[in-house]
């Protein structure tokens, strides 16, 4: 099998042995029933996103129709078909959330990154995705970079959060008192 | 066996019915929109709202458990209104346009905004977004017209096992289509028309060919032919208001005529000819297994059903090889229309313009698939579905029910009992018995009025054997031999028999398969709505049609004999094969 090297990851692994891994995946999860959405979330840890090749051979190895999988995909803003960025920084938009400011930081970010929602930086450093409540009420407004969850979030932070994940930028990290929890 | 009040009537149901299935079995009527009996209830259009006692809520009757002491009310106030908000919330949303749409008066929506007594329209808002999918020669979706009630879904992955069709995206975005929004002919769609056959707005249906119908007809220099399927007959009276399973067989007849074509005549023909090369295909195939001791593709699959036959090339290209090489009746009759027929009247293939009157939508797609240009031409040039002949008589202004009975033109008009039998599941097989049973033994099949019993009917996949005994001497090899044979209907039972075979659980000689549950007679193409009790009906109305025949079996048709005599010669022979037979193509499944 030709391989070449995956868009979304970091490229340091190539495409076969992703999907040699996600086969073994597959394999696991055949008989299980309701494998679909637990196989998406670790086909999407492994690639970054779900391209179609991958969706396809899920559909197939799983015997689910390729509208269903696609219909599983679509549904859950989670799910994303587009190559992402290194950090995804999701902005909770829930109904706590948003009375408390959600809105205000999701315009700060998209002003900062120069990206509207659903869009990758064109350095491929951070993409956009806005969540419907992360169950972390008690800490709005909420945002989530990557696997961090960062409380009490002003507009006026915004800059100080996403400097922490910039690569190589000179900057001591983690400098702001909302901290990562 | 719950005993419970629905209104003022007692009622006593069978342990696990829902309180709708008891207010039908007792009279009373409960709208619905999303239900299908037997195959969806899911309370998602919420038209179905009764009140019961105790509860807090109105509940969904198609969902509600009817149990014993129950106390139900299906007219008072609260349901009432509730019923006409779920309708005029439905309305708001719709992107419809009655006087145009292709199911005014026809539609379970406009009929139920009238039922309900809705008279305007108090919620305004965004309409669902239109977008019409005209990729597949078979269908049109608009999703526009929309309402959610997914019972295109569940035909297409529970009774067709295609799964074409799923919801897609969320919320107010929602939309019933292939994987993320694209077309039908990107997808493993077989055009079934399945979906189109239980939409209860305009939101799928046939993809239209009423034009360019119009425009031949309206063509001097074109000799318009026309074919129409066995399963039409059946049921084109419906499209009058006619009960299902009216015979109109010369009513039809004369109708085409009146329309102007300057040939009418049938797709029975060129059943009776499938027969005859099918049968002829079985028996070589049988003659290489049994005789020979040859690697031989058993079983034989029929290959009359264009969705059926889309169905193995996606999914089960392993079995190809199995499926029988004949064309179906319709492109049969196109490729004889277009040479034999038009040699004798001294035109060129594209000076005949072939129409074929079909039950179902996927035989527009397969009028086109490119290899079905045995003439030089396209073999068939327009496809109807039952529906639109309906409209194109009435577009005409002709009174149908006033029509005298008619007879299709002699030459590819004339047939036996056996054609027209293939629009029930298990006809083919019977009208194939019928003929390979005499050949191989010289004595007619010693069955009851011809008819093959254990294959008939509207079970999903049925099964008999034939042992051939006293055979002729050409086929002394069969002496003693039992043919087992499979029937299925609708490809969800299709799968699950071909997965049988391939697990070799079961094994046979020869399977016939339609692709839509009951046979033709519950084509994609045929008059809205086909239930259970219809297909029975249609059923009855096709076995009498054949009953009436004064020839009963294909090989006895003369018109047949007169066409080998002059032209093809021998079933399988040289000019068979260019014509009369075909190829198929693996396909992708996702």
């Amino acid at each position: 099998m030709p391989t070449r090297k995956c868009n979304g990851c970091d490229g340091k692994s190539d495409h076969g042995v992703l999907l040699r891994r996600l086969d073994k995946v597959l394999r696991e999860y055949r008989e299980k029933p309701g494998a679909l959405i637990p196989v998406l979330q670790i086909a999407q840890g492994l690639f970054g996103y779900l391209p179609e090749t991958v969706l396809k051979r899920i559909s197939l190895a799983l015997e689910k129709p390729y509208s269903e999988v696609a219909g599983v995909v679509g549904f859950y803003s989670f799910f994303s078909r587009m190559p992402r960025g290194q950090h995804v920084v999701r902005v909770c938009l829930g109904t706590a959330c948003y009375v408390r400011g959600g809105k205000q930081v999701l315009d700060a970010i998209r002003k900062q990154l120069g990206i509207e929602v659903g869009e990758t930086t064109a350095d491929g450093n951070f993409s956009l995705e806005v969540a419907r409540c992360f169950g972390a009420c008690g800490l709005a407004p909420a945002i989530m970079v990557d696997n961090d969850t960062h409380q009490r979030v002003k507009a006026a932070r915004v800059q100080d959060i996403l400097s922490q994940y910039v690569k190589r930028v000179g900057k001591a990290k983690g400098r702001s008192k909302g901290g990562k929890r | 066996m719950p005993k419970l009040m629905i209104d003022d009537k007692e009622v006593i149901v069978a342990d696990g019915s829902t309180v709708l299935e008891a207010a039908r079995q007792s009279g009373i009527h409960i709208p619905t929109l999303c239900y299908l009996e037997n195959i969806q209830a899911i309370g998602a259009c919420r038209v179905c709202l009764v009140e019961v006692e105790g509860a807090k809520t109105l509940v969904t009757s198609c969902t509600m458990p009817a149990t014993e002491n129950m106390k139900v009310f299906t007219r008072t106030k609260r349901v009432r209104e509730a019923r006409r908000m779920v309708v005029e919330l439905l309305l708001s949303e719709h992107d419809g346009n009655c006087q145009t749409c292709d199911r005014n008066n026809d539609c379970e929506l406009q009929a139920l905004a009238n039922e309900l007594g809705i008279r305007d329209l108090p919620y305004e808002g965004a309409r669902t977004k239109a977008g019409r999918d005209t990729s597949t020669p078979a269908l049109i979706r608009d999703s526009g017209k929309c309402i959610k009630c997914r019972r295109c879904v569940t035909v297409c992955n529970q009774v067709q096992s295609v799964g074409a069709l799923f919801p897609q995206f969320r919320g107010f975005k929602t939309e019933m289509a292939p994987a993320f929004g694209q077309n039908l002919a990107n997808v493993a769609c077989v055009q079934c028309g399945q979906c189109a056959a239980v939409c209860p707005v305009g939101a799928i249906s046939e993809n239209p060919q009423l034009d360019r119908v119009w425009a031949a007809l309206d063509d001097p220099s074109k000799t318009v032919v026309v074919q129409t399927a066995p399963a039409v007959r059946a049921a084109l009276g419906e499209c009058f208001g006619m009960a299902p399973g009216t015979r109109v067989t010369g009513k039809m007849v004369a109708a085409l005529r009146r329309l102007g074509f300057d040939a009418v005549f049938d797709t029975n023909f060129t059943a009776d000819l499938t027969i005859i090369e099918e049968g002829a295909e079985l028996l070589k195939r049988l003659t290489l297994a049994v005789k020979e001791k040859q690697p031989t593709a058993l079983p034989q699959f029929t290959s009359c059903s264009p969705g059926w036959v889309k169905f193995v090339e996606h999914f089960y290209p392993e079995f190809i090889p199995n499926l029988s090489t004949c064309k179906s009746p319709q492109q049969m009759f196109g490729a004889v229309a277009k040479t034999y027929w038009a040699e004798k009247i001294g035109k060129k293939p594209e000076d005949v313009y072939v129409v074929s009157v079909m039950p179902c939508t996927a035989k527009k797609y397969e009028a086109q698939r490119p290899e079905m240009n045995a003439s030089g031409v396209q073999d068939v040039d327009a496809v109807l579905t039952t529906r639109e002949l309906g409209r194109l008589i009435r577009e005409a202004g002709i009174d149908f029910a006033s029509l005298p009975d008619e007879t299709a033109d002699r030459l590819l008009g004339f047939s036996s009992g056996a054609a027209d039998i293939f629009a029930n599941t298990g006809g083919v097989m019977e009208a194939a018995l019928r003929t390979v049973y005499e050949i191989v033994t010289g004595r007619e099949l010693p069955l009851e009025n011809l008819h093959v019993g254990p294959i008939a009917g509207l079970d999903g996949i049925k099964e008999t054997s034939v042992t051939l005994n006293g055979t002729e001497p050409d086929f002394a090899f069969l002496e003693g031999v039992t043919v087992k044979l499979a029937v299925a209907s609708g490809l969800g039972n299709a799968r699950t028999l071909l997965d049988r075979i391939k697990q070799g659980k079961a094994s046979y000689h020869v399977v016939e398969i339609m692709t839509c549950p009951g046979g033709c007679i519950g084509g994609g193409g045929q008059p809205r709505f086909t239930t259970d009790e219809v297909r029975k009906q249609r059923i009855q109305a096709i076995y009498s049609e054949d009953e009436a025949k004064q020839v009963r079996k294909s090989h006895d048709n003369p018109k047949i004999k007169q066409i080998y005599g002059e032209y093809l010669k021998a079933p399988l022979g040289e000019r068979s094969h260019h014509l009369l037979h075909t190829c198929y193509v693996a396909r992708e499944k996702v």
